[in-house]
């Protein structure tokens, strides 16, 4: 098996778990965990893409793994956001229970 | 493959297991560092140091702290009694065990056809940034203004509303 091949084995491996993660837990806080769990199993499979590249001096996979990382970074401030004010107005976090779009 | 790789991906993984199957939200928030720091150590052995240490800096500094905050703030700490997981969990796993196999399939299938081991790439931090202010510098900018509008966003969207209320 090549280099490659493994750590794209890793990386999908990490996608499952995160898309397990976010499927299968109650806690609004958890199911973000499980999804930042899937964006870094993307990046690693970028990065690694990148690193057995024909032409890494290109940058491009390098590029989309540090602009993937800042979006991340925006998403876990706006979703963890989101997650204290419903909390603030429902006095949960438990997806079960969150069954209103009305305040 | 070098035992290095194995060692890593072995403590990502078991930081991302831990992190999705732990009954305590604290625990999880704490293996969900393991599996970055697992991560930005893989980065490190596919020699994009840049990367990994913006992983360390990004995910384990900013991402990690922000979910501990948040769940101090929702009392998110307290094990529900009615379990962690929802009714339909069976069906999330099924999900999730398909997508593995479809991608683990995918990745093995052409496997033969990847690269093999390809010369160590001589980038440095300084290539990194010329080319972010050259050649990426629209993203960049753009980037830039996604980070201010979704900080200025989540501090309005979690604010206290106590004027509205009276």
């Amino acid at each position: 098996m090549t280099p490659l091949a493994g750590y794209l084995l890793v990386a999908a491996l990490m996608f499952a778990i995160g898309l397990a993660g976010a499927l299968t837990r109650r806690n609004a806080i958890l199911v973000l965990i499980g999804i930042e769990l899937m964006l870094n199993a993307a990046n690693l499979n970028l990065i690694a893409f990148w690193r057995y590249s024909p032409h890494p001096e290109a940058l491009t996979g390098m590029m989309f793994a540090i602009f993937s990382i800042a979006v991340a970074a925006a998403e876990a401030a706006v979703g963890l956001g989101l997650v204290i004010s419903i909390h603030r107005h429902a006095h949960t976090t438990d997806l079960d229970h969150m069954n209103r779009m009305k305040g | 493959m070098s035992l290095v790789f194995y060692l890593l991906s072995a403590l990502a993984v078991a930081g991302a297991l831990s992190a999705v199957l732990l009954k305590n939200t604290v625990h999880c928030a704490l293996a969900l560092t393991v599996a970055f720091a697992g991560l930005a150590l893989l980065f490190l052995e596919l020699d994009a140091q840049f990367a990994g240490f913006a992983q360390i800096l990004v995910y384990i500094g900013a991402v990690a702290i922000l979910i501990v905050f948040a769940i101090l703030l929702t009392r998110g700490s307290e094990t529900p009694k009615d379990g962690v997981y929802s009714r339909n969990w069976l069906a999330g796993l099924v999900i999730a065990a398909a997508v593995f196999a479809v991608l683990g399939w995918a990745v093995l299938q052409s496997a033969w056809t990847l690269p093999h081991e390809t010369a160590v790439p001589a980038v440095t931090v300084h290539d990194i940034g010329v080319a972010l202010v050259g050649r990426y510098v629209l993203p960049l900018e753009i980037v830039a203004l996604l980070l201010t509008a979704a900080t200025i966003g989540a501090v309005i969207v979690a604010r206290h509303e106590k004027e509205e209320a009276k």
